[in-house]
């Protein structure tokens, strides 16, 4: 072995370090590379008043991988005559945002950008520009003007077919039954009637409902010379219900009975109200009281007084947690729809009771669907409850 | 002329405003906001007639020293100290804010607390079982009324151990089941009944609260 030349490969470990360490810098550069989220897409946000555009992309490749994730997300918005701006940051894991700041009519370009703990940030492409317009029809209301125009259809009809004077069946409703008997005790007894609207405004349905059924109240105490005391929590209902029973008597040959103090405002304060109604009861004794109209926690308090002092009462409301306690405190209360159907009841009217003959037709279509619905989840198809749930 | 005029416009704002609901476009949402701004001016120009009403029935009944005239004074006592604080110093008046404090505010739970008696009074009337129908009431009541306070099932499990918190499940399940789908029925009964009612005004087939009555 004496005088062999031993290979010595110092060249060759030089390099080998060296390419080890490039290899090490590649990889650690490779590492550091982080994913961008992809098919980045903005449309016009559907059915609003075109101030908005959304936005939507795929999650990056690193949400939620282990080691440098992407920790959130940034949408950035460019305008024609500018550059990306930062519009809002974005938690990890949302593929969707709603851009409200935009204008109307300019286009925009959208690039989302993923983020990493460590800095790191990858842009997807950007969007092609889009504009943000109002639409006219809200599309995801379609079904809900189909069912309404429908209805609408029946009850114009049923209306219409009433003016041929073809006698309309129209179940008995007991509580406008009972409506003559009370004002007829009121009138033996010698003591006023008590009609409460309740706390709802004038652009209340179930306000004009009571007022519909004051009118025709009104009208048989200036008949019977009964007196007719009227409570009001709302100034605008007071003075629309002030003409409303003027002219009732007006229209009865009786302006002379008429008593434009019976119809008074209190206040309206809620529980005040309750208190002076309550006061009154119980100093005046009316013989009969009607709670009709829109009522909260004051029912009970209203209805108990009521039948503290003996009076006949017939209550209704189109607050349906309030409807067991007329229940409970009331002679007759009107249930649901009773509400609405009592003026065309009361008066008669074969066009109005045309229209409670409509709203049976509504019954039966929301009865038909219901049992459609109950025997397609009976056997397992889903398809009726996934499209209702879907209305808006 | 009088009638003719309220019934058009009554016929054009309620489609139009029923239009809106179905419209997310910004006119349409401005008209819908513009009208019911317009709406609540009104508020304020009615309440001055409302107080003008109020302030002439007490006072009547005072001239008249009718029934019980007395409590017509505190009527006036009561809005002469509150527009004397409420009017010149402004809302936030600390004598304002402590009247309405300490004298309204209380007297407001006062009534609200009285609903406390007058329930329990109302159930006595409600719950006696002389009807089927009132005893199955007065049955989904106790049940209610058990699996509502703890209690309730603090004693079905120490008595019947084999399945617990039985009284509450029960009382989820009686408002769960029976109870939402009677007020469903009830709330689709009023909501046909809205719209049937809205009809007939649109219409001018309903014409009651325009100071009139129907089929005149």
């Amino acid at each position: 072995m004496k005088g062999q030349k031993i290979f010595c490969p110092l060249p060759v470990v030089q390099g080998l370090v060296i390419s080890l360490f490039v290899l090490g810098c590649c990889l650690n550069v490779f590492a550091q590379v982080v994913a961008p989220p992809q098919n980045v897409e903005a449309i016009d946000t559907p059915n609003d008043d075109g101030k908005s555009i959304t936005v939507s992309w795929a999650k990056s490749l690193d949400d939620g991988a282990e080691a440098e994730s992407v920790t959130g997300y940034k949408v950035l918005r460019k305008s024609p005559d500018g550059e990306f701006e930062e519009v809002a940051p974005i938690p990890v894991g949302t593929t969707r945002y709603v851009d409200e700041g935009t204008e109307r009519g300019v286009a925009y370009s959208y690039i989302v950008q993923a983020i990493t703990a460590g800095g790191l940030t990858a842009d997807s492409e950007a969007t092609l520009p889009v504009k943000a317009t109002g639409e006219w029809f809200h599309s995801g209301k379609k079904w809900l003007l189909l069912a309404v125009l429908l209805y609408s259809a029946a009850v114009v009809y049923c209306i219409y077919h009433a003016r041929s004077g073809k006698e309309l069946f129209i179940r008995r409703i007991p509580g406008l039954e009972a409506v003559d008997e009370a004002i007829g005790r009121a009138t033996e007894m010698g003591r006023s009637i008590m009609y409460i609207l309740g706390l709802g405004g004038v652009s209340n349905v179930a306000t004009i409902a009571s007022m519909n059924i004051l009118s025709q109240v009104a009208q048989k105490t200036a008949d019977y010379e009964t007196p007719l005391r009227v409570p009001c929590n709302d100034p605008i209902v007071m003075n629309v219900v002030q003409e409303m029973v003027k002219t009732a008597y007006l229209n009865e040959g009786r302006p002379d009975a008429y008593n434009e103090e019976n119809i008074f405002f209190l206040t309206e304060s809620q529980f005040a109200y309750a208190a002076g109604v309550d006061g009154m009861m119980v100093r005046e004794k009316p013989a009969a009281v009607f709670l009709q109209g829109t009522f909260y926690a004051e029912s009970l308090i209203l209805a108990e007084t009521g039948n503290s002092i003996g009076a006949i009462q017939i209550a209704g409301t189109d607050k349906e947690h309030q409807l067991p306690f007329f229940i409970a405190a009331c002679d007759y209360t009107l249930i649901g729809e009773e509400l609405f159907a009592a003026s065309a009841y009361l008066s008669r009217e074969p066009m109005l009771l045309g229209s409670l003959k409509g709203q049976d037709y509504g019954k039966v279509m929301i009865f038909g669907a219901i049992v459609i619905g109950v025997i397609l989840e009976l056997c397992g198809i889903p398809w009726m409850t996934t499209f209702f749930q879907q209305v808006k | 002329m009088r009638r003719q005029v309220p019934l058009v416009l009554c016929f054009a704002f309620g489609i139009v405003m029923a239009l809106t609901e179905f419209s997310p476009h910004r006119w349409s949402r401005w008209i819908n906001k513009e009208v019911i701004d317009w709406s609540l001016i009104i508020g304020p120009f009615a309440l001055v007639i409302a107080i003008a009403t109020l302030v002439q029935t007490h006072w009547a009944r005072i001239r008249r020293r009718s029934e019980y005239w007395q409590y017509s004074f505190l009527v006036f006592i009561g809005m002469i100290i509150m527009l004397g604080f409420g009017i010149p110093f402004g809302q936030k008046d600390p004598v304002f804010v402590w009247l309405f404090d300490y004298v309204q505010v209380p007297m407001d739970a006062t009534m609200f607390s009285l609903l406390a008696f007058f329930i329990a009074s109302a159930a006595y009337r409600a719950f006696r079982a002389r009807t089927l129908e009132a005893t199955l009431l007065l049955g989904a009541a106790l049940i209610v009324m058990i699996g509502n306070v703890p209690i309730g099932d603090v004693i079905w499990n120490a008595v019947m151990p084999f399945r617990d918190n039985l009284p509450s499940e029960a009382r989820q399940w009686i408002l769960d089941n029976p109870n939402l789908s009677a007020r469903r029925g009830i709330i689709l009964g009023i909501s046909l009944g809205v719209i049937s009612q809205s009809i007939r005004i649109i219409l001018g087939i309903e014409r009651s609260y325009l100071g009139g009555v129907e089929g005149e």
